[in-house]
């Protein structure tokens, strides 16, 4: 049976506005990362960028956004394509099984992107 | 003549669903196309079957896939539905056949009743009637008008998917008509139950709802205004 235990905040409201700005902020990032490589980077000017705090910050905020976007909209794609009402019984584990492999693949991202800019 | 093709199925003795085919003289007219299934039953097969009820767009009863768009058979012309000479007629799309063109709607009906669609107002009845303004009656038009024919819910995927837990577009236009009503006391217990990740929130705004309404109505705006008055709530 399908239920919300594994979504990500438990509640559709808050499911919903925290896609729409996790959406924002991942769009910002990844705008400022084009313009800063369209516009000619080199490895030293790189590491300088992200040496800042502001961009420590800047980043850590993209990588939250970006793990809480990933588990919503996968949630919501395999609890549409992969319940028992499509699949029979076996939708009941295969579900599960990769909502809890989806969760540990961006829990890993977020700790390496972690260490990456902070370590 | 034109080439007709209907879907046929009896669960009780067919293994597989088929379309039969039919070929039907319009004489050249641009005729319903509720016509043309009772020219089938009346002149080629009595045992075609679908539900008709005031063949004037009021009751609701007739709502099929024409051509591959959802719709009421009784006010479709078949010159918006017929494409090169051809007219396929399916069930709406998403729920249990019970007979050729017949659906169980008993998982629209279920949603619909979750919803709660009746006023809920505990203050002591007025001695006629309870008043609105004309602004606040206002706000009812574009919701009242909805005959549950269900065209908007059996072609909204999310409502495929989880039919037991999306309310889906005929359900929460309704349930945003009492939302929006000024006699309604019961608003801030209607949100609380509409709050969760499906009831509301598996509507990813795709508006098939409002492309195949035969009552020209907007589901996926009563949808929008009933997520501000969450977020309002939650605010």
């Amino acid at each position: 049976m399908v239920t919300q235990v594994t979504s990500f905040s438990r509640n559709g409201l808050s499911d919903w506005l925290i896609q729409r700005v996790s959406s924002l902020i991942l769009l910002a990032y990844f705008l400022f990362i084009g313009v800063q490589i369209a516009t000619g980077i080199d490895y030293t000017s790189w590491r300088a960028l992200h040496d800042t705090t502001a961009m420590k910050v800047f980043t850590l905020l993209a990588i939250g956004a970006y793990v809480s976007h990933a588990w919503i909209g996968l949630w919501t794609v395999f609890t549409d394509y992969l319940t028992e009402y499509m699949l029979g019984s076996i939708g009941n584990v295969v579900r599960p099984v990769l909502q809890i492999a989806v969760v540990l693949a961006l829990v890993v991202y977020a700790i390496w992107v972690i260490q990456v800019i902070w370590g | 003549m034109l080439q007709v093709s209907v879907y046929r199925f009896n669960p009780e003795t067919d293994a597989a669903p088929q379309m039969q085919e039919y070929q039907v003289e319009t004489g050249g007219k641009d005729l319903m196309v509720l016509d043309v299934l009772e020219m089938i039953k009346a002149e080629h097969d009595a045992s075609v079957t679908y539900r008709r009820s005031c063949r004037e767009g009021v009751c609701g009863s007739d709502g099929l896939n024409i051509n591959g768009k959802n719709g009421l058979a009784c006010i479709t012309p078949l010159s918006d539905a017929v494409k090169k000479n051809k007219l396929v007629l399916r069930p709406l799309p998403g729920l249990p056949v019970v007979r050729d063109l017949v659906v169980d709607m008993s998982l629209f009906y279920a949603q619909y009743e979750k919803i709660e669609p009746y006023l809920q107002n505990n203050s002591p009845a007025p001695a006629i009637e309870r008043l609105q303004t004309p602004e606040d009656r206002a706000k009812l038009d574009g919701l009242y008008e909805c005959i549950l024919c269900a065209c908007c819910s059996t072609s909204c995927p999310s409502f495929w998917w989880n039919p037991d837990r999306f309310v889906g577009p005929a359900g929460l236009l309704q349930a945003y008509r009492f939302l929006a009503d000024s006699r309604d006391q019961a608003t801030d217990e209607r949100l609380a139950k509409l709050d969760d990740p499906f009831s509301v929130f598996r509507c990813h705004g795709i508006q098939n709802c409002v492309n195949v309404c035969p009552k020209g109505l907007n589901p996926t705006r009563a949808i929008g205004h009933i997520r501000t008055m969450l977020l309002n709530r939650a605010a």
